[in-house]
């Protein structure tokens, strides 16, 4: 019998609801798995071991009582940019290392109330700005498949966390790719909803007309249950949708019958190499042997999606981030006067990465630049949402990438900025037009690693605004069909190092 | 060149600019309480102080105050508004943005008409109306006069951080300190009719700016302006105008150019000073804030509110001059007091085009009624007992004659103290004043022959005696007696006797 860390979601649950299993119990089994792994992989930047064991025991007491809760004993990892009340929430960034929430996320609470276990919080790219995790000002994170590579960003600890079995979920944003990109580099599921079906209320803003609470999990179904408990308007955000939500874990499904996938003419795979584009090509032929009409569509402004992300994200950030100041809390270094203080406290504070956003945006607002970058990046946006509107019109999900490319080797995008913008080519389209999108491993790449230790890749489905249930229900049907993500587990579990 | 003919030769240009900090319970995007004073930094929370994660929601209340103020005024509200940021450092300034609005306020034109003390009318129209949200206030320390130079540190009080702020700017419509503070006292008195603000200088919850310029008479262009800040009372905004263009057509008439900067008010030297100039303005770089959607303003809903919008200071001051002939001092008092006006006016018509009544109920209100209300310590707002039916019956029932002005005022303080109408009460207590000649005559003879003395200093010519044996009829009458009957009756039978 496998220990529950081991275990998905949807079992824990169901265990511990049936009282076969104490929360307390499955925590001890899954602190001891942290233990094991966090010296290989460093998924989190804190562990908050307290705060869950006092979960664990107000979970026991609750099925004790009776009640049933939906992610009952569930542990959970918290990406670092997301609030939880007394834990040291960092964002990565050295401007906030140390500085404790006063209060709770939204999406947080509403995973705690439904019963998980918040094990630690997991590391990040410095406001979730990057595609490797490199950018973490305050610690490294390891690919459990290869730990000379990375696990992708921004939400590297969160993805690792789970494919390490560090945790049986785990929360993730998504600004550009952060949540898909990381999900098809270590191996496991994970969504982005439609922009405003999860509150933002207590995430760490980075770029707010784009960032999106979403989760991660190893199985579709887990993501599904996750989903659903985050899902629903919050009125703390006054962008978090009003309308209801279908619950989308009952709507999973095994076939793609009566569905349309459409493949996007512009991202044809050929330019990802000879064995990646054998995964594409097969992953879309398994969704037509499920049943579904494969057609291709056309999104002609996707290729601005970078230049366009660019600019609105860092624009939106340079503002976002203005806070961090040094006067009410986090880091501070003193000057002279305030404006030195700001400048101080500011240079030490932000990493390179989030220096460049800062400027990048600082400069497209600026007075004589506005209309030239930050309006025009908006009308290229509004384009972008009606392809995909067009594109709908002619398939009910679309089927792409999750990356350019399977994880690659610490330090291979070097200095070059754009290269590791590149990462995020095929999510960042679907972000710019508020889409709900998620990466499902759909197979594995050698790059050169010995037979058995391939590298997984992921394959994103895009659904059109608000189909989350759609989305998960044929993901749900090529996860159970293909088992990609179901029964090779990360060698680093094996003791490969 | 002679000073006086630069003096005549040039006009002033005044443009007003208000801060008008909204009375709602709630500050503008968080659930704190907007309130003045308080320990520093209780009342605010994880949005008013900008912690991470924290996102603004928009006050319904407030922005219906802002819709409401711009209908008073005669404006037109657009269908759509939108909040944006406003970004610059500034260390009582939490977000290091403000929530404002640029190209899409709530409010737009607009006229505010205003009486000068003279009586003549005079109008200046209003650019805009926008929504925002109030900084917190800095106290800088250890320079000895509060001033930020020469200050050692400064403290920051975040209570007043997101209190929602109304920015009101007029056109260069004005052309004398006289007419800027008419306009500011009548746009005063609107905020103050409409309920939506303290309107208090000394507390902050009403702040504004001029902007002066002077130009040959007969131009249509405008001249280099100068922005006045730090005037703390209506009085300092009249001097500080006055001595600004003073200070203009001297700079002119020496031969020198009025540079465009920001000066300061002093109040005690009664002079501008520089303060920055206009080259260091701020670059703002406003754009959408994200966090918000989009403001819909329903056109029913606006309809509501203009419904709701009821008796405004100009209108009052209109109606409150056509019924009756008032001292300007009087007007002055009525109108700046809402509920006394709107008393004074419902009084008024239960009888309309009588100018007398209207004369004797604005006497009776200003008079006894004020002072009664003084005496307990309430306000006529505050009080239930009296109603412009039962104040119209006092004045009715002195006006006739029908009761004494001392049966009446006590019958007035009888009123306000148990309610009930004073008609029904004079019937029914048979206050009624003594007007039948026969009647009076006897209690006359009575009264001379059991005062000997006094008839005896009349006939001797002291024609103060007629006063007391007036008052000895009133008293044996128990105070019905018509007075002056009373008084051509005794004069009568004295001359004969």
């Amino acid at each position: 019998m496998s220990a529950p860390h081991e275990w998905s979601a949807t079992r824990i649950a169901a265990a511990v609801n049936a009282g076969e299993i104490s929360a307390v119990e499955v925590l001890r089994a899954q602190q001891a798995q942290i233990e094991r792994m966090e010296p290989e992989v460093g998924a989190f930047l804190s562990l908050t071991a307290g705060l869950a064991q006092e979960q664990a025991r107000r979970v026991d007491e609750a099925v004790a009582a009776g009640r049933r809760l939906p992610l009952a004993g569930v542990p959970l990892a918290v990406k670092d940019n997301m609030c939880l009340q007394g834990t040291v929430t960092t964002a990565g960034s050295k401007i906030l290392a140390g500085w404790v929430a006063p209060y709770t996320a939204t999406a947080v609470a509403r995973l705690l109330e439904a019963g998980c276990l918040p094990v630690g919080k997991a590391n990040l790219d410095e406001f979730a700005m990057g595609s490797s995790c490199e950018n973490s000002a305050l610690g490294v994170t390891r690919n459990p498949w290869d730990l000379r590579r990375v696990p992708g960003g921004s939400s590297g600890g969160s993805v690792a966390a789970v494919a390490a079995r560090e945790a049986a979920l785990a929360t993730a944003s998504d600004t550009g790719g952060s949540i898909r990109e990381p999900a098809a580099f270590c191996g496991v599921v994970g969504m982005k909803p439609t922009y405003g079906r999860i509150s933002r209320y207590g995430l760490i803003a980075f770029a707010s007309s784009l960032d999106q609470i979403g989760p991660i999990a190893r199985t579709v179904e887990d993501a599904a249950s996750m989903y659903d408990v985050m899902a629903g308007h919050d009125p703390m955000d006054a962008t978090s949708l009003p309308r209801p939500v279908e619950p989308t874990a009952r709507a999973l499904r095994d076939d793609l019958r009566g569905l349309r996938v459409g493949l996007v003419r512009e991202f044809d795979t050929k330019g990802l190499g000879v064995e990646i584009d054998a995964v594409y090509r097969r992953a879309y032929e398994q969704l037509a042997a499920l049943g579904a009409e494969v057609v291709e569509v056309a999104l002609p402004h996707a290729e601005y999606g970078l230049a366009t992300y660019y600019l609105i994200a860092p624009a939106e950030a340079s503002s976002n981030l203005a806070r961090f100041d040094g006067v009410r809390y986090g880091l501070r270094v003193d000057g002279g006067s305030v404006q030195e203080m700001y400048g101080k406290t500011r240079a030490a504070g932000f990493g390179p990465e989030v220096k460049r956003r800062i400027l990048i945006g600082t400069y497209a607002l600026s007075s004589g630049y506005y209309d030239a970058y930050y309006v025009r990046a908006q009308k290229a946006r509004t384009l972008m949402a009606s392809d995909f509107e067009r594109a709908f019109a002619a398939c009910d999900l679309i089927a792409c990438p999750a990356a350019s490319s399977a994880a690659f080797e610490f330090g291979a995008k070097g200095d070059d900025p754009v290269a590791m913008y590149l990462m995020d080519y095929y999510t960042i389209p679907m972000s710019l037009a508020g889409l709900p999108a998620l990466s499902v491993p759909c197979g594995f790449a050698g790059d050169g690693l010995p037979q058995g230790r391939e590298l997984p890749l992921g394959l994103q489905l895009v659904a059109p605004l608000y189909e989350e249930a759609r989305l998960f229900g044929a993901a749900h049907a090529y996860e159970q069909a293909t088992r990609f993500g179901l029964d090779r587990v990360p060698p680093v579990l094996e003791g490969v190092r | 060149m002679s000073g006086t003919v630069v003096e005549q030769a040039y006009e002033a240009v005044i443009g007003i600019e208000c801060h008008v900090e909204l009375k709602t319970v709630t500050k503008m995007f968080c659930g704190c309480r907007n309130e003045f004073g308080g320990d520093p930094d209780t009342q605010v929370c994880p949005v008013c102080l900008a912690l991470p994660g924290a996102l603004p929601v928009p006050n319904r209340v407030a922005v219906e105050h802002v819709v409401r103020a711009g209908l008073a005024l005669g404006a037109v509200i657009p269908p759509f508004s939108k909040f944006d940021r406003k970004n610059y450092f500034y260390p009582d300034m939490p977000k290091n943005y403000q929530i404002s609005q640029y190209d899409m306020p709530l409010v737009s034109g607009g006229v505010v008409r205003f009486r000068r003390d003279d009586g003549s009318e005079g109008s200046c129209r209003l650019t805009r109306i926008h929504l925002e949200e109030d900084t917190g206030k800095s106290t800088h320390m250890g320079s000895g006069d509060g001033r930020i130079a020469g200050s050692t540190h400064s403290l920051v009080d975040f209570n007043r951080a997101g209190v929602p702020l109304m920015e009101v700017v007029s056109e260069p419509e004005l052309r004398s300190a006289e007419d800027a503070v008419a306009f500011l006292e009548y746009l005063r008195l609107t905020f103050l009719y409409l309920g939506i603000s303290d309107v208090k200088m000394e507390e902050g919850s009403l702040r504004c700016d001029a902007n002066v310029s002077i130009r040959p008479v007969g131009s249509t262009e405008f001249g280099a302006k100068t922005e006045i800040k730090n005037m703390n009372s209506f009085r300092s905004v009249g001097r500080a105008i006055e001595s600004e263009i003073e200070r203009q057509r001297n700079v002119i008439a020496a031969g020198g150019r009025v540079p465009q900067e920001t000066r300061g008010w002093d109040e005690a030297n009664g002079v501008t000073h520089s303060m920055r100039s206009k080259e260091q303005a701020h670059d703002y770089r406003y754009f959408p804030d994200p966090d918000l959607v989009p403001l819909t303003l329903a056109a029913t809903w606006v309809d509501e509110l203009r419904h709701g919008i009821g008796l405004v200071p100009i209108v009052a001051y209109e109606r409150l001059e056509h019924a009756c002939a008032l001292a300007p001092a009087q007007l002055r008092q009525l109108l700046g007091d809402p509920a006394l006006a709107r008393f004074l006016l419902a009084t008024v018509e239960l009888h309309p085009d009588d100018g007398a009544f209207a004369q004797a109920a604005a006497n009776w209100l200003l008079g006894d009624v004020l002072r009664i209300l003084n005496e307990r310590g309430t306000s006529i707002g505050a009080q239930s007992t009296l109603t412009p039916r039962t104040l119209a019956e006092c004045a009715e029932l002195a006006m006739g004659g029908a009761i004494t002005s001392k049966t009446a005022k006590e019958l007035l303080e009888r009123v306000m103290s148990e309610g009930g109408s004073p008609k029904e009460i004079v019937q029914r207590e048979g206050l009624a004043q003594l007007s039948d000649p026969a009647a009076v005559a006897q209690i006359v003879a009575q009264v001379i022959s059991a005062n000997a003395k006094s008839v005896a200093d009349f006939q001797a010519g002291k024609e103060n005696a007629i006063k007391a044996l007036v008052g000895q009829v009133m008293k044996v009458s128990k105070g019905k007696a018509n007075p002056q009957l009373a008084e051509s009756l005794l004069r009568e039978r004295l001359k004969q006797t």
